[in-house]
Formats: C-alpha cells, sequence, structure tokens
C-alpha cells in the first residue's frame, strides 16, 4: 500500500463503522475503511434484528435493495421453566406499513449489502487487512494506522474505532481498558432451515415477508444472568443463547449446552422440528450498560458501536445503536473538517455532546442501574419465572378444588419462594426503581 | 442433522462446526497458551468447559491444550483469562479464520 494520506480512516465495516464511513463518504471526504474479513460482514454476528429507523436516516429507500428477511408483525415474551412457557404476545397488523419498523436479517448478506453503498458513497474499502495497532506523531496524537499488510502505516486526520465489542486496537494502543467478564455476555447461536411455507404455518403467518420474534428469560440461561431468542428469517429460524461471560466462567456450563437444552424444551423443539442446522456461531454482546462506556474521543480518535458498549440489553437493542454512533461521528467529523478545525479531543467534544442528547445515551443512562440488579437478583431469572409458570397451572388446571383454595395456594407459593412477602415487595420495589 | 421432534438432539462438536468455513492459517495458530509454572490457573481450565467451539482440551498430563482451528473469534477466553498471562491472543491475519455465511 503506497504512503497515503486519508481525511479518515475507519477501522471495521459493520454497522458502526459502514455508518461512519457512508456518512463520511457521502459529505465529500477521502475515506479509508479497513476491515479483516473475507468481505464485509464475514466476521460479523448478530441475532439479528434491524431497526429501520437508525437506517432510514442514512439510505431511506433501503428496502428496494437490501437483503432483508421477514418485518416483525409480532413480538412474544416468554418466561420458561423446564416443562413450560408463560408469557405475552403482541401482534398487530399495523406492522405491516408500507415502511415497516424492524426486521430480522442475516448479518453477513446485509453488512455486504451496506458496504456497497458505503464504496458507492466514494470510500475506499480493503478488506481481509487487520489493523495491528494505531500510530501516534511525537505529541501523542493519533495519525493513523499500522495494519498486518505489508507497507507500512497509513496516515489520516483521525481514525474512528468500529471494531466491534473485543477493541483490541484501542485497548493495545492504551486508549480502553481490558473489556471486564461481568460487561459483556457471549452469545451462542444455530442456524436452522425449513422451506419458506413451512416457517409461515409454524408461526402462523400470512406470508413470507411477516415474521416472529420471541424472546425468553427463565430456565433458558440456567442460574446465569442472560436470555434466550428465537427468530424468523425467510426460510431459516435464528436460536440463540447468551449470558454473562463472568457467569459462565463461574458455573463453568457449556454454552452449547445451554443451546441445545433449549432446542429441546418442549415449547420450542416443535417450532424446530425436521430442520438443517447450517452454521453455528458465538459473539460477545457488550451488557455494561452506561458505566461501562469507555472514553470515548482523543486526539485524531473517536470509537463508535459495539467498541463503545453501545448496547441497550433490555430492549435487545445493538445495532441500531451502533447505525446511530457511527452516523453521528461520521457528521461531527465531516463538520469539523468543513470549518477547517483538526480532530483534537478538544473538538471532538462535539460527538459525546451530540450523542448525549440523542436516544443513545438517553437510553443508556435511564437503564443505568439494571446491569446491577440482574447480577444481584438471580431470582429474577430463576424464582420468578418458576413461580409465574407454577402459578399459571394452578390457575389453569380443574380439578375439582375451589378458587378461593387455589389462590390460597398460588399466593402461599409465591410467598414460600421468596421466603417472606417483604422481599416479594422488595424485588418489585428494585425491578420498578432501576428501570425509572 | 435433522431434528426430530421426539428424539433430543445434541450434536457432537464437530458436527456442530461442520457447516462452518474457515481459512485456517496453517503454522500459525491466533491463539496460543504460555504455560505457567505450577500449573494451569482456574481461569484456563474454565476454558475446557466455556469456550463455545470447545477448543481447549486436556491433555495426558493434565494440562490445557488449544486447538484454535474451530475458533469462532468470540474472545471469551482472551477476557477470562486476561489477567493470568497464559494466552497470547490476537486476531488472525487479514481474510484468515472463521467465515461466516450467515452470522
Amino acid at each position: 500500500m503506497p504512503v497515503e494520506h486519508f481525511d479518515a480512516i475507519v477501522v471495521g465495516a459493520g454497522p458502526s463503522g459502514n455508518a461512519a464511513a457512508y456518512t463520511m463518504g457521502k459529505a465529500g471526504m477521502n475515506v479509508l475503511q479497513i476491515d479483516r474479513g473475507e468481505y464485509p460482514g464475514s466476521k460479523n454476528v448478530q441475532g439479528a434484528i434491524l431497526y429501520s429507523d437508525a437506517l432510514e436516516r442514512m439510505i431511506p429507500d433501503f428496502r428496494e435493495t437490501a437483503p432483508l428477511e421477514r418485518h416483525v408483525v409480532e413480538q412474544r415474551f416468554w418466561m420458561l421453566d423446564e416443562k413450560s412457557h408463560t408469557g405475552t404476545h403482541h401482534r398487530s397488523d399495523s406492522f405491516n406499513e408500507e415502511r415497516p419498523n424492524r426486521y430480522t436479517i442475516l448479518r453477513a448478506q446485509f453488512d455486504k449489502w451496506f458496504a456497497k453503498q458505503v464504496r458507492a458513497a466514494g470510500v475506499t474499502l480493503i478488506t481481509e487487512t487487520t489493523v495491528i495497532e494505531l500510530v501516534r506523531n511525537a505529541e501523542g496524537r493519533v495519525i493513523g494506522v499500522l495494519t498486518d499488510r505489508e507497507g507500512g502505516p497509513v496516515h489520516a486526520d483521525v481514525v474512528v474505532l468500529g471494531e466491534g465489542v473485543n477493541g483490541l486496537v484501542a485497548q493495545r494502543s492504551g486508549l480502553r481498558p481490558e473489556l471486564r467478564p461481568q460487561h459483556v455476555a457471549l452469545a451462542v447461536k444455530e442456524t436452522h432451515f425449513l422451506p419458506e411455507e413451512t416457517i409461515r404455518e409454524r408461526f402462523n403467518l400470512s406470508d413470507e415477508n411477516e415474521g416472529v420474534v420471541i424472546e425468553v428469560l427463565g430456565s433458558v440461561s440456567s442460574g446465569m444472568v442472560g436470555t434466550g431468542f428465537l427468530y424468523t428469517n425467510r426460510e431459516s429460524i435464528s436460536i440463540g443463547v447468551g449470558c454473562l461471560v463472568s457467569d459462565f466462567a463461574e458455573k463453568q456450563i457449556p454454552p452449547y449446552a445451554l443451546l441445545d437444552r433449549f432446542k429441546n424444551h418442549p415449547s420450542v423443539r416443535p417450532l424446530l422440528k425436521g430442520a438443517e442446522m447450517k452454521e453455528y456461531v458465538a459473539h460477545l454482546i457488550p451488557e455494561g450498560g452506561y458505566d461501562a462506556i469507555p472514553k470515548l474521543t482523543g486526539d485524531g480518535w473517536l470509537i463508535v458501536g459495539d467498541a463503545g458498549q453501545f448496547v441497550n440489553a433490555v430492549h435487545r437493542e445493538g445495532s441500531n445503536l451502533a447505525m446511530t454512533t457511527g452516523r453521528i461521528a461520521g457528521e461531527c467529523l465531516a463538520r469539523l473538517k468543513a470549518e477547517g478545525r483538526p480532530a483534537t479531543e478538544a473538538n471532538l467534544k462535539v460527538y459525546r455532546d451530540a450523542l448525549e442528547q440523542s436516544f443513545v445515551l438517553k437510553d443508556l443512562r435511564k437503564y443505568r442501574k439494571i446491569p446491577k440488579l440482574l447480577k444481584q437478583n438471580r431470582q429474577l431469572f430463576t424464582t420468578w419465572p418458576a413461580v409465574i409458570n407454577r402459578s399459571m397451572q394452578a390457575f389453569l388446571r380443574v380439578d375439582g378444588r375451589d378458587k378461593r383454595a387455589k389462590e390460597a395456594e398460588i399466593l402461599r407459593g409465591l410467598k414460600t419462594a421468596r421466603g417472606n412477602w417483604l422481599n416479594v415487595a422488595a424485588d418489585m420495589v428494585k425491578v420498578a426503581r432501576a428501570w425509572r | 442433522m435433522t431434528n426430530k421432534a421426539a428424539e433430543t438432539t445434541v450434536p457432537r462438536m464437530e458436527e456442530r462446526l461442520y457447516q462452518n468455513r474457515y481459512m485456517v492459517d496453517e503454522g500459525n495458530p491466533h491463539v496460543r497458551i504460555l504455560p505457567r509454572q505450577g500449573g494451569d490457573s482456574p481461569e484456563l481450565r474454565a476454558l475446557v468447559n466455556i469456550c463455545p467451539a470447545g477448543c481447549y482440551s486436556l491433555n495426558e498430563a493434565g494440562r490445557v491444550e488449544v486447538a484454535a482451528d474451530g475458533c469462532m473469534e468470540c474472545g471469551t477466553c482472551r477476557i477470562v483469562c486476561q489477567g493470568t498471562g497464559e494466552l497470547d491472543w490476537s486476531w488472525p491475519r487479514g481474510g484468515y479464520g472463521v467465515l461466516f455465511k450467515f452470522g
């Protein structure tokens, strides 16, 4: 690679890196994007739900060409015990709108498409190239990157780190501390293929465009802080489970054993019947929330996406936060460039300020106390789902006993499960306060 | 593999990873163990159970070994063992390693 100078270098071609590169390319900046995959997307993993809003703000007509699986018309939330699930469903025909709100996607294919739009915006992309470290000048300002390709460093006015959850470049360049096991979840997922009509019938869908999302809490995580999920794609089902790395390390439960148990749960097994598994993946998800966000900017660099811990674990949102942080970073850098101001730490304060004004940091701040609450209150993943399922059983079974006796049994079961009524009340107060 | 409703299916790790695509960088593993004197740490030993690709195993001498060919590059091992100094972990060279079809 010849020594060349760019306005910006973007590390990574996931949702955050692509959003940043696209925005700067559209603004006429000279941008180099570097990804370590064979093609953009080949190293990238997600559940995956695409939230239209974040993408629409950059590419309003994305629906015409993007590889989308199904738009979500129904969301199920299940609390699981060993044999049962109790939950809520929300299904609405209003999700069958002209511009649907959420879609299931396959990230390897979607990211490839997004990267094509980025290149069309004038960005230079090099793949199969791993960034090793940042290059600084004598004053400590970041002035470029060193890759595993021959030819020495590549220089730029600013480096945008959209390198994903592991964030090795930032970490090894001393910009951020190492991730802590309690701040990341390990998720494993399998993609199971079925004929489109089978998925349509099994999930009660009208056509090949409608989809269902199931989020699962309870025995699926075997006492760890975690959740399971099942998403319908056009001709496949994505099924996975994720729990905190600190919990896996302590309990030493193999993640694939957890996934196998979930797949074989009586509520899930019929949904996967006859399916052919065609891929098994694992990935980390940043779940530390607001307090785990690292320093986001410095002289000549800024961080976007998962690398900045931008995931709302409560609402299972991540790719939209990635795209939004990437877009906002791109906009800020384009403005600085236009005004002829360098990307110093002081000038990059506009990025942090803009994030504070957006839903990204407002939401993460709102749920700031949730990660700690979940770690300290395992009963929310164990006792409560079990009690709720037992109570529903007692409520629904008709066995000659009178209703008042049944109610008393349900209440007794609730009290026994948590020791006393004070604990029951405390759980409710704790959740309400952390949620607020 | 096929998942029949009536039976519990628990695929072996080789079957599970069989469908994945990899470009293995022969002779240049991206994860290496730097064995500690006096035995492996509990963190390193935990990886035998919790590595999602089953890359870690115990050898005949009871020490932990790694074979990273099936690695899905999640980084769990790196984070669990960050304080022990027993892992030399880097991304595979550009273009090598796991290549997701669906992601």
